[in-house]
């Protein structure tokens, strides 16, 4: 009991300023109810403000007002997206082409990043390899997140038996760690990028389909939703014209969220053997392959981590930079 | 009454199952209600949170499956119909929401919005007609046609009621629900939109059931007052009448509660009722109004209050006023 | 009142020349814009608007809760003869709950769900008196029963969603009274309630004005509730104090044409109306006031000078001033009891509106 309320008071004054922090807590933070209140007249005076401009629009440049961290990164992502489509113009060399004279070289003018083991340019390697990780990263992600998306409307929106078969079958998934269960798929269909966009698509549907199911089960509830029924529009007509919309800004921050983890599992897939295989110039292979030098030449494990790092970083912070304008529902969770 | 009956409800029940903790609960929204709405008029339904009154409303035009009871509209007994067979009866019936904030889809904009109903039953030919037919409908409420392509949130909150109500004649109905309309909105902003649902009512010859809990409101805007404690019905009558004269103990109360703008009429003298709303989970027996009833007795416990007639009046209670 | 009532000694709380901005992208709002407020001891002051007139952040900035955007950038707030105007954080925080506390509308989100109420009203006693825990817990209890919460020692180990809208308000009244501040300010506190309810607070209210001489600042739309428990009421719009009177004096000599406006366009219980008078328009985008009057663009009576010149608050009688021009003859030559001209004044007011009226019709 005692332990209880010692907890109790730790929780609510540890640190300095306690005294001040309770009492707003006790007083001022009634306040939340008042800080919403002032919230939503700084709100109210803004909307009043904007007059013809759009939600969107809006939301995109207080995203660039707020978070620079979100904008860099947005630039950054197109930057790397166009070196990658173009790589057969960006790299300096054929990524394939091996020159056993001149194997594991250092990094130098001729060779920014150094070449690997059978003498191949590694920051060709990498540039290429950039082209399957983005395409790992979206392609994958906009399938499950589409076969997610339409599961979670149907379930929340129909609910009772439908939804149970739906949702359990999302519990079944997400109990399996999803990188197990694609190296399950991998296993049985074999390697192979082809194969590991079906495994993806596969594995990650079913967050996306939680997710949208809760946002449907609350959106059904709004007074619009209310309205259009009362009017006598259609079941399917109310999901796509007025729960999907809705749903609109917390999958779009998914999804960027959603390609960071993808990119990962391929370059653990390809590191585990089980995913790209060689010659291909996976980033994941390029990590395996590097291994053995990892004392004596290091750039050739440090590109292919740096660059699955950066890729990465950079698709989280517009996640978090977007989640934070778009989706203040995301961000309780 | 020379009045055409236009909706008339019988024993109608709603109960909400809730799961508390351990076992399961009942929840009971609405309580054997009967009621007729005439032609024409405007019949409040009047009462505190958790009456029920929102419920009866949506009752009333299945916006909810009623638990048990039966609902006729124009004769046609709705309750029992199929999805499909109740299609046509759905235009003839719609409903207006309180808060104006959640009440239209952000995402849409105002043309779009007022042009559903219009869309969903093919009432207008293309799209020209279409765009002509609503902005018939925003001039008809008030909002200058140049503001069509805008979204909800960049008007007031008074406009956007004025938007939820052009939205709700578009199928041109015969009753319109209004739930709470104005309780959300500035005094000077419900004004206009009360002079505003009046107006449209002459014109179009609309049957309003307005459901509030503001009593000034409801004089001004009612021919005829329903008023409910706890999902059961107190008291029904003419709006005059039952103002001048209130029958149930409950809605005197409920009348010498409000405070009303002249500080010479303050109520330090007047009995005010004490004690919270029972909960509808677990309604008292017998009259449900009788833990917080001055007047009770024994019997209120024991039965539940028979309807008596007074006049055009019906009353539910064991011990009537005056 | 009397003369003494303006010394600045007697004041519970004083208000002077209160401006808060909000400061957002599209430009610096006014919201509060030149505010006097005078709280005698033990006096309800009513602060009445419509949503966005300024009375809300009018209490946020004496309670020093404005937060960024928000600022207060000018006048002084005096309590108990004290500045605390520019206290720090900290020494805000020590006279908030102790002096002077406020109460919300929506008392749910005042309160933290996880803990029992009791325990919350214990904190905040532990938090501001040197006393032992049991000590402070007597004291809960004895608050619950003086705000009229049935079973209180039953109550003290309630958790807030086990309550009532109506209960939960009395235990914020209740934390808000622990300390016996002088002055409390209730932002619409009887807004989320159901009537009969609001007539309990309203009354609890009137009792704790009367049994501990505590001021109470009552922010209300409703002008039912001012006229129910009020002493002395200002009506605000558009940031700015538009008519200050003695609440008999308002109801019966209503000035200005926005307090009549709003004062009319309320139904009434006691007759018939065939149509509500309405004040046309719409509240002005407080970026950009008009030059002048802030009610000019909706006011029936507005001149040429209206639009061009800001008006001043002018006595229109005993404890009675009005920001409007149709008042300041009056003003000047008030000082000589000249009645005529009032009456005039008076008479030329619902002449127009008697106009305005056939024209509507």
């Amino acid at each position: 009991m005692d332990k209880r309320k010692n907890r109790l008071r730790e929780s609510t004054d540890a640190g300095a300023g306690a005294e001040m922090r309770q009492a707003d807590r006790v007083y001022g933070a009634q306040a939340g109810g008042a800080d919403g209140l002032q919230a939503g007249y700084a709100d109210a005076l803004e909307a009043e403000a904007i007059g013809e401009a759009e939600t969107w629009k809006e939301q995109l440049k207080k995203l660039a007002r707020q978070n620079k961290l979100a904008v860099f990164s947005a630039v950054l992502i197109g930057v790397i997206l166009l070196i990658a489509v173009f790589a057969p113009v960006t790299a300096p060399y054929d990524p394939y082409a091996q020159d056993l004279v001149n194997r594991l070289a250092a990094p130098s003018a001729q060779h920014w990043l150094g070449t690997d083991d059978l003498g191949r340019d590694m920051a060709s390697r990498i540039i290429y390899g950039a082209r399957i990780s983005m395409a790992i990263g979206l392609l994958p992600t906009m399938i499950s997140m589409v076969i997610g998306t339409i599961l979670g409307l149907i379930a929340g929106y129909y609910g009772g038996k439908v939804d149970f078969v739906i949702m359990r079958l999302a519990d079944v998934m997400l109990a399996f760690p999803s990188l197990l269960l694609a190296m399950v798929i991998m296993y049985t269909m074999g390697g192979g990028l082809v194969n590991i966009f079906i495994a993806l698509s596969l594995v990650n549907w079913a967050g996306t389909a939680r997710i949208v199911r809760s946002q449907t089960l609350s959106l059904k509830e709004a007074e619009y939703v209310e309205a259009a029924r009362s009017i006598g529009v259609k079941g399917r007509t109310i999901l796509l014209r007025h729960i999907l919309p809705n749903c609109l800004p917390s999958l779009i921050v998914l999804f960027t969220l959603n390609i960071p983890s993808a990119i990962l599992s391929e370059a653990s897939l390809s590191f585990l053997g089980v995913g790209a295989q060689p010659p291909s110039a996976s980033w994941g292979l390029a990590v395996v392959r590097g291994k053995k030098y990892l004392f004596t030449e290091p750039w050739l494990s440090i590109a292919p981590c740096a660059a699955i790092m950066i890729v990465v970083l950079a698709f989280n912070f517009l996640g978090d930079g977007l989640r934070d304008v778009l989706d203040p529902y995301l961000k309780e969770q | 009454m020379t009045q055409n009956v236009l909706l008339e409800a019988k024993n109608l029940v709603k109960e909400f199952p809730v799961s508390r903790g351990r076992g399961k609960q009942t929840v009971h929204a609405v309580s054997d209600v009967n009621l007729t709405i005439y032609e024409g008029e405007t019949l409040a339904l009047v009462g505190e949170s958790g009456c029920g009154k929102s419920t009866l409303g949506r009752l009333l035009i299945r916006l909810l499956p009623a638990t048990s009871g039966e609902v006729f509209f124009q004769g046609a007994k709705i309750t029992a119909m199929k999805e499909m067979e109740f299609a046509p009866y759905r235009r003839q019936m719609q409903i207006i929401f309180q808060d104006p904030y959640a009440s239209l889809n952000p995402r849409m904009k105002v043309l779009d919005i007022i042009a559903e109903p219009l869309v969903t039953y093919g009432l207008a030919a293309n799209k020209k007609e279409l765009e002509n037919q609503v902005m018939e409908l925003m001039d008809l409420v008030g909002i200058p046609r140049e503001f069509r392509n805008r979204y909800p949130h960049q008007f007031s909150g008074g406009q956007r009621q004025r938007i939820g109500i052009a939205r709700a004649i578009a199928l041109q109905p015969k009753l319109i629900v209004c739930d709470e309309p104005v309780s959300a909105l500035d005094v000077s902003i419900q004004s206009q939109v009360l002079n505003l649902l009046k107006d449209l009512q002459e014109q179009r010859k609309l049957t309003y059931l307005f459901i509030s809990h503001d009593l000034s409101v409801v004089k001004f805007i009612a021919s005829r007052v329903c008023v409910m404690f706890l999902g059961t019905i107190c008291e029904i009558g003419g709006t005059d009448e039952l103002y001048e004269k209130p029958l149930h103990p409950y809605t005197r109360f409920l009348l010498d509660a409000i405070p009303q703008a002249d500080p010479r009429l303050r109520s330090q003298e007047k009995e005010i009722l004490t004690g919270e709303i029972p909960s509808p989970v677990n309604p008292p027996s017998g009259c449900r109004f009788r833990t917080r009833c001055p007047y009770a007795r024994d019997i209120c416990s024991q039965q539940a209050p028979p309807c008596k007639t007074v006049g055009n009046r019906q009353v539910f209670c064991h011990f009537p006023l005056g | 009142m009397e003369e003494e009532m303006k010394n600045e000694e007697e004041l519970a709380l004083q208000i002077r020349n209160l401006k808060s901005c909000f400061f957002t992208s599209k430009g610096v709002v006014p919201a509060v814009d030149d505010v006097s407020i005078d709280v005698p001891p033990g006096k309800i002051i009513g602060l009445v608007g419509e949503s966005g007139c300024g009375k809300s952040m009018t209490a946020m900035s004496v309670m020093g809760l404005l937060r960024h955007p928000g600022k207060v950038v000018g006048g002084s707030i005096l309590l108990n003869g004290r500045d605390i105007t520019h206290l720090s954080a900290k020494e805000r925080s020590k006279v908030r709950g102790n002096e002077i506390s406020m109460i919300f509308q929506e008392p749910m989100t005042s309160l933290n769900p996880v803990y029992p109420v009791g325990r919350q009203v214990q904190e905040a006693i532990l938090l501001h008196q040197k006393v032992s825990k049991e000590e402070a817990k007597k004291q809960v209890i004895e608050i619950f029963r003086q705000v009229g919460i049935p079973e209180p020692e039953k109550r003290y180990r309630s958790y807030p969603h086990q309550l009532s809208g109506g209960l939960r308000q009395r235990v914020m009244i209740g934390m808000a009274m622990v300390c016996r501040p002088k002055v409390m300010i209730a932002d619409e506190p009887t807004t989320a309630l159901d009537v009969t309810i609001e007539a309990q607070i309203l009354r609890l209210m009137k009792k704790l004005r009367d049994d501990f001489g505590t001021s109470i600042i009552l922010i209300t739309h409703n002008m039912g509730v001012v006229a129910e428990v009020c002493d002395y009421v200002y009506v605000m719009y558009a940031g700015k104090v538009m008519e200050e009177a003695e609440t008999f004096a308002l109801f019966e000599n209503t000035s200005h044409p926005y307090t009549r406006g709003l004062l009319r366009s309320i139904p009434r219980l006691d007759q018939r109306e065939e149509r509500l008078y309405t004040i046309k328009g719409v509240v002005p985008n407080l970026l950009h006031l008009p030059q002048g009057c802030s009610f000019c663009t909706r006011c029936p009576y507005a001149k040429e000078e209206c639009f061009l010149k800001r008006p001043e608050l002018y006595e229109a009688g005993r404890e009675h001033k009005v920001r409007c021009f149709l008042f300041r003859e009056r003003s000047a030559e008030g000082e000589s009891g000249n009645s005529a001209e009032s009456a005039a004044a008076g008479s030329v007011l619902s002449e127009n509106e008697r106009s305005l009226e056939g024209g509507m019709a």
